[in-house]
């Protein structure tokens, strides 16, 4: 059976893992790669970096990252931050990315979608999806506008009907961030990530919120999110990866979990 | 020691294969060339995106003979995912290219009905059919590798596969037959039990 997953996300900013991360023995808490090698260990199942400068100048330091990241670990990884083109998706794969993140390129340019799937595969073309919920009357559906440029800009686009929009255009997954619940710790919006769940046939990660161990099991089960993503969370250690896999395995939860003796 | 060549017909990248490979004291080259390849005790054939992309590389660089005399000869071969479908004789993928037809069947995309998403994208368990495949030394019960692909090849003999997989379908995660092995999953990107199918396939004679 399909294992749900559990993907630590690390914000990078010149290099560098913003914020540390306060993991017991990491000799080096802002380097990106001792981090991944931590996460590694405790059996993470994918990772995600996304690059918070994302200048022209600092394309560079983070190819350069991704390839050192690609040598020292053996697990898959995703690439996001201001990728604008096919030939940053084509930089980030070279260098050793399996996926790749597409955010405000993937708004303005729906195409691009399209000819980086034909290009490279679906399977590493992911679709970054910001999304607020947006007060609507009673009687109409609740609904989330899609913002760009980091959360700065809002857009005229309906979160689910964007998401089904990517899938048909090329997506090969959908990387789904409640803005209202971000940083909460409150809990991931599972009105939301089942409304997008439902709305397409790629997997979904369900990002935003996580603050508790129910969390995780709220959002990969009613919510029907195949992957859960959080980021401060495990980096300070308020919950480690395997306490939360041990939990969800326990609920009865598909999880690729192997308890160390 | 073994020679392992990895054919780099650039189809994605192989920095990962490669260093898996080198971890478990591989003695590993990257190469294009024929005349290279065609040295090498056992080839490594990797490869992410189209199959029809993928077998007009393989064509343009004068790749194709040497890969089929390879294996001709007896010598051990490794297809990894899309590496894997090339072995086979056609894909859904790109309909009217032909495949390598060293194994017999189609590669088809998985159905997503039945609320089955596609690709399919993440951990999952592999069945060991064939205990005996040298590939499965040591490996842990249940073991539990990387998948991310949205075809899957349906195999004419069902006796070749070494280790199945459920999304579906229970579709071959590993193909064995004499010199040939091949998979679906990226051992490159499964931790430990990857490795450990790496470990196996460096140290097989």
């Amino acid at each position: 059976m399909l294992s749900k997953r559990i993907i630590p996300c690390l914000d990078i900013k010149e290099g560098r893992v913003v914020k540390g991360v306060q993991f017991l023995g990491l000799r080096d808490a802002g380097d990106p790669v001792e981090v991944a090698k931590a996460y590694d260990a405790q059996q993470a199942d994918e990772l995600v970096f996304l690059d918070i400068t994302a200048s022209y100048e600092n394309r560079k330091t983070l190819i350069e990252l991704v390839e050192r990241i690609a040598q020292n670990i053996f697990m898959p990884f995703t690439v996001g931050g201001g990728i604008s083109d096919v030939q940053d998706i084509r930089n980030l794969l070279n260098a050793g990315a399996d996926k790749v993140s597409i955010n405000t390129a993937a708004v303005k340019y729906p195409e691009l979608i399209t000819e980086a799937a034909t290009k490279f595969g679906s399977q590493c073309i992911v679709v970054a999806i910001d999304a607020k919920r947006v007060q609507t009357d009673a009687v109409r559906h609740p609904g989330w506008q899609v913002y760009i440029h980091g959360g700065r800009t809002p857009t005229e686009l309906d979160a689910v009907e964007w998401a089904r929009q990517a899938a048909q255009l090329g997506a090969g997954e959908i990387l789904l961030t409640s803005m209202d619940c971000d940083g909460t710790k409150d809990g991931y919006d599972t009105g939301l990530t089942k409304a997008v769940s439902d709305a397409v046939t790629i997997p979904v990660i369900a990002s935003g919120g996580a603050g508790k161990l129910e969390h995780f099991y709220d959002v990969l089960t009613h919510a029907g999110a195949d992957a859960a993503l959080a980021a401060s969370l495990f980096h300070y250690a308020e919950l480690t990866v395997p306490q939360v896999k041990e939990f969800l395995q326990h609920k009865g939860v598909a999880i690729r979990y192997e308890k160390k003796a | 020691m073994s020679r392992i060549a990895i054919v780099d017909y650039g189809m994605g990248n192989i920095h990962s294969v490669r260093k898996a490979l080198e971890a478990q004291g591989g003695d590993i080259f990257v190469s294009n060339d024929p005349a290279l390849i065609a040295q090498a005790d056992k080839v490594v054939l990797p490869g992410v995106g189209a199959f029809g992309d993928a077998m007009e590389e393989l064509e343009r660089q004068n790749l194709v003979s040497v890969l089929i005399e390879h294996i001709l000869a007896g010598k051990v071969f490794l297809g990894i995912c899309l590496g894997m479908h090339l072995l086979f004789d056609s894909s859904e993928e790109s309909l009217g290219v032909k495949g390598l037809g060293i194994l017999k069947g189609q590669v088809k995309k998985f159905d997503p009905r039945h609320n089955l998403k596609v690709p399919h994208m993440g951990w999952n368990q592999i069945k060991l059919r064939k205990p005996e495949c040298p590939l499965f030394k040591t490996l842990p019960q249940h073991p539990a590798v990387y998948f991310c692909h949205s075809f899957y090849p349906e195999v004419r003999d069902r006796e070749i596969i070494a280790a199945s997989t459920e999304y579906g379908t229970d579709f071959a995660s590993i193909i064995w037959r004499g010199n040939v092995f091949a998979m679906q999953f990226h051992p490159e990107k499964s931790q430990g039990v990857g490795l450990k199918i790496v470990e196996n396939f460096v140290k097989m004679l």
